[in-house]
């Protein structure tokens, strides 16, 4: 126990934890590359089609686990940014706000990739449906977000303002997902279900969490690439980085 | 003053508060002016056939309260915060949420409250079945504090900003949603002769949800603004 919080409290040190981060770089490609290709090869070459919407249905291994990614990436967002407001760790602030522009690209992907594939099942290219229209509203948190930190210039201040945001966000999704879905539904029901017996045939299924494995292993290297960049900046001016410039 | 309690410190915000805007009565009908004028525009902009704008009449009606809403936030920190008040605000001994919470019952009281004064004008106007009124009232009554609650919370957070509007627009407005929804509904289905009780309770869920919890996000925000 107390090797990891002495792991942790150590991960929470800018130098240390760039270091930490550029080891575990190459490892988490690989994996993500492995995981990427093996899912899109199930997903699109032995995944048979779906009855009733042929295969267009493959979309669903981008739109799902963007889909879930957008949500993922948010609570990630408001936890670290939580853990910084608390304990005033600079490295949590960051996390938190250099997620921001990733969780809304998973979104905007998530939003697009339904909308395509909303046009060949629905015959439109948008619905004023319950999910869509909450997902496109998480598109609006998250781009308050974003609009919130570019406009302040402390940056330190900038990020607490941001984690506070983000805080009154995730009270609020359950409320703005439920109002949503109470005014209006025409989605398909979840076909992915932890504790039901899932309503899709399993060549269909695996590929599908495999996606997701490797979605969030590309979030996690975006966001270590991102956590590296934004440490070089705000420590410009530290005895670490002018060390690793010199050394360069 | 002897008395250094809680509830004379909520009880002088409120009534200094109260006092400014009496005394500024342009800035306070101005939201209102706003309302009217959104409504207004509505017919004109989509045609004057009354069973389109008797269908509209909740949405329209509702859309608009929460843009005044919105306008009129900025008001609600933007002095204080220029003359330096909100910083002696925040040296009180007092629990700031709830100081915060004199300052949102001001501004409801100022451009929320009215708003009920012209909707059922409003409503009339756009041809609601007069069976609608009465709920109408009543959301306005359970949702325009929610909107005054969440929008400090907002605006506490862009107060320290320059050109705080646009985005203040972008942080509040989302979070607006459910409310929209539930009210606009209520009033739709009230015209129409069915039972709103959970509609109404919903909103007014809603409305203890905002009064326990956002005073405390609003006094963070107000303490990383001004530091």
């Amino acid at each position: 126990m107390k090797m990891i919080t002495l792991f942790f409290h150590r991960l929470s040190s800018p130098p240390y934890f760039y270091n930490f981060a550029g080891k575990l770089l190459p490892w988490l490609t690989v994996l993500c590359l492995a995981f990427l290709l093996t899912g899109l090869y199930g997903g699109l070459v032995l995944a048979p089609a779906d009855y009733q919407q042929g295969d267009s249905f493959r979309i669903i291994y981008i739109h799902v686990p963007s889909a879930w990614m957008s949500l993922f990436i948010y609570m990630v967002m408001a936890i670290s940014g939580g853990i910084g407001l608390v304990w005033r760790i600079k490295l949590s602030e960051i996390v938190a706000i250099c997620s921001a522009p990733i969780g809304a690209t998973f979104t905007f992907l998530a939003l697009v990739t339904g909308s395509l594939w909303g046009k060949p099942m629905w015959g439109t290219w948008w619905v004023w449906d319950a999910r869509l229209t909450s997902e496109l509203i998480l598109l609006f948190l998250y781009l308050g977000v974003i609009a919130l930190y570019s406009a302040i210039d402390d940056k330190r201040v900038a990020a607490r303002a941001t984690s506070i945001l983000a805080l009154v966000g995730v009270v609020n999704i359950p409320i703005i997902h439920y109002s949503v879905e109470w005014w209006n539904t025409l989605h398909q029901g979840a076909t992915v279900t932890k504790f039901d017996k899932p309503s899709m045939h399993i060549d269909m299924l695996v590929p599908l969490l495999l996606m997701a494995v490797a979605f969030k292993l590309y979030y996690m290297i975006v966001l270590l690439l991102r956590t590296r960049c934004e440490l070089l900046i705000r420590e410009a001016n530290s005895k670490w980085v002018n060390e690793l410039v010199e050394s360069q | 003053m002897s008395d250094h309690s809680l509830s004379t410190a909520f009880y002088f915000l409120l009534k200094r508060d109260l006092t400014l805007s009496i005394r500024r009565r342009a800035e306070a009908v101005n939201p209102l002016l706003f309302f009217v004028i959104v409504i207004t525009l509505f017919p004109l902009g989509v045609g004057a056939r009354p069973q389109l704008l008797q269908a509209i009449a909740p949405g329209v009606i509702w859309v608009a309260a929460l843009l005044a809403t919105m306008l009129s936030l900025d008001s609600m920190f933007r002095s204080d915060f220029e003359d330096g008040s909100l910083e002696q605000l925040l040296l009180s001994a007092h629990p700031v949420s709830v100081l915060v919470l004199a300052k949102v019952g001001a501004h409801w009281l100022v451009t929320g409250a009215p708003l009920m004064l012209v909707a059922p004008l409003l409503a009339a106007l756009l041809g609601l079945p007069s069976q609608g009124m009465l709920t109408l009232l009543i959301t306005l009554l359970l949702g325009t504090p929610v909107l005054s609650l969440i929008g400090a919370i907002g605006v506490a957070l862009t107060v320290g900003l320059r050109r705080g509007g646009i985005i203040l627009s972008l942080l509040v407005l989302p979070l607006y949603v459910p409310i929209l929804i539930f009210a606009s509904n209520a009033v739709e289905l009230a015209a129409t002769g069915i039972s709103v009780t959970p509609q109404l309770s919903l909103l007014a869920a809603l409305l203890a949800l905002a009064l326990t919890l956002a005073p405390l996000p609003t006094a963070a925000a107000l303490r990383i603004s001004l530091s």
